[in-house]
C-alpha cells in the first residue's frame, strides 16, 4: 500500500487540479507531511535539546540517567556502546545500529516548533551537510535506517526509507520552504 | 571462533548471536561476571571490551572478534588495586552481587578521569543497580581510590 505522504507527493506534484496552489504552499505542505517521520519518537528520542536522551513511544527520560557526554556518545565509562551494538539485540531486546549516538546539540529537535525544526534542517552550519548530502543522509544513512527497523516490538516510522528519501528530495526540489 | 580474553586467546564453540556473558560464565568459567537482568538494565554483567565497559548480556559473541575482553578476573593494574583497597576499606559490598560490575565501571572511570566529581561518578555508574543501596559507599570508595592514586 502506498504511504499517505507518497500519495500526497504525487497529488501535489502531479495532480493538475491542485496546481492552482502556489509553489511555496506546496513546499510547506511537503515539509509538514515529512514531520510524520521527523517527529516520530524513533527519531526524536536521540535528538534531545538537553543532556539526556529520551526513550520509548512516550519519550520518557532514558533509564539510568544516561547522559549525552562530551562527544554525544555518552558519559565517561557509560558510553552508548556499553549497551547498544551495531544491530538490534534479539536476546536483550536492546536496540542497535551502526554509529549509535545522540545527534549533536546543533541538531536538537525536541522543544522546537515545526518552523524552527525546518530551519535547522536547512542550516548547513548545524547539519554540516549541504542539501544534496541532506537528501542522501535521509535516504541512505544506516543509523537513520534503524527508524524503519527498530525491532523489539517498537513502532517503526511510517513508510520506507527509500520513500522518505524521495519525499525529502521532492521537498528540496520545491524550494525547501518552511512553515 | 577465537576470542581474546584476560590476556589469552581461546577457542569457543558457540553461535555468533550468543551473549558474551553466557560464553564467559558457562564455557570459560569466569564466574566473577554476574547475570542480573539479561537486558542491559542492571550492570551486573559488565566487562571491558577494548578497555570500555560493556554489558556482556547484550553483547553478541561475534562482536568480540578481534577485540580484547577483560573480566573482573583479568583486572590487574594499579588502578584496579587502588579500587580493591578502597572497596575493602569502605566496606562497600553488602550482598556483593553487583560489585563486580560496579568495580569494572569504577576502574574505567578512573582511567579516564583522575579526579572524578560526584557527578562524574553518578553518570559513569548510573547503569549499575545495587539493591542493597551501597551507592554512597561506592562513591566514597571511588573518591578514596582517586586520592590514593595521586
Amino acid at each position: 500500500m502506498r504511504s499517505p505522504y507518497f500519495i500526497l507527493v504525487s497529488l501535489l506534484l502531479c495532480g493538475p487540479a491542485l496546481l492552482a496552489q502556489d509553489d511555496k504552499a506546496k513546499s510547506v505542505a511537503l515539509f509538514q507531511e515529512s514531520l510524520k517521520v521527523f517527529r516520530h519518537p524513533r527519531c526524536m528520542n536521540c535528538h534531545p535539546a538537553g543532556e539526556n536522551p529520551t526513550q520509548g513511544q512516550n519519550m520518557h527520560p532514558h533509564l539510568m540517567n544516561v547522559k549525552r557526554g562530551p562527544d554525544d556518545h555518552g558519559a565517561t565509562a557509560l558510553k552508548c556502546s556499553a549497551c547498544h551494538g551495531v544491530e538490534n539485540n534479539k536476546h536483550s531486546n536492546v536496540p542497535g545500529a551502526p554509529k549509535w549516538a545522540l545527534a549533536p546539540k546543533s541538531m536538537a529537535w525536541q522543544n522546537t516548533s515545526d518552523g524552527e525544526l525546518c530551519k535547522r534542517l536547512k542550516d548547513s552550519k548545524r547539519t554540516h551537510m549541504d542539501m544534496q548530502q541532506f537528501i542522501k543522509h535521509n535516504a541512505e544513512d544506516e543509523l537513520v535506517a534503524w527508524g524503519w527497523n527498530p525491532g523489539g516490538g517498537r513502532e517503526p516510522v511510517p513508510g520506507t526509507q527509500k520513500q522518505f528519501g524521495e519525499f525529502i528530495a521532492a521537498w528540496v526540489a520545491s524550494g525547501a520552504h518552511c512553515p | 571462533m577465537d576470542i581474546h580474553i584476560n590476556g589469552q586467546s581461546v577457542k569457543v564453540d558457540a553461535e555468533g548471536d550468543t551473549p558474551l556473558l553466557w560464553v564467559i560464565r558457562d564455557e570459560l568459567n569466569y564466574t566473577g561476571t554476574k547475570f542480573g537482568c539479561g537486558m542491559a538494565l542492571c550492570g551486573a554483567c559488565t566487562v571491558h571490551v577494548d578497555g570500555q565497559p560493556v554489558r556482556s548480556c547484550s553483547y553478541p559473541l561475534k562482536a568480540a572478534a578481534g577485540k580484547k575482553i577483560t573480566t573482573i578476573e583479568g583486572m590487574n593494574d594499579n588502578i584496579t588495586a587502588a579500587v580493591q583497597k578502597a572497596w575493602v576499606a569502605n566496606n562497600v559490598p553488602q550482598c556483593g552481587y553487583c560489585q563486580s560490575g560496579q568495580v569494572m565501571s569504577a576502574v574505567a572511570l578512573l582511567r579516564e578521569k583522575k579526579k572524578p566529581s560526584d557527578a562524574d561518578i553518578d553518570n559513569a555508574l548510573g547503569g549499575h543497580i545495587c539493591r542493597c543501596g551501597t551507592y554512597q559507599r561506592i562513591r566514597a570508595a571511588i573518591h578514596q581510590a582517586a586520592k590514593d592514586l595521586v
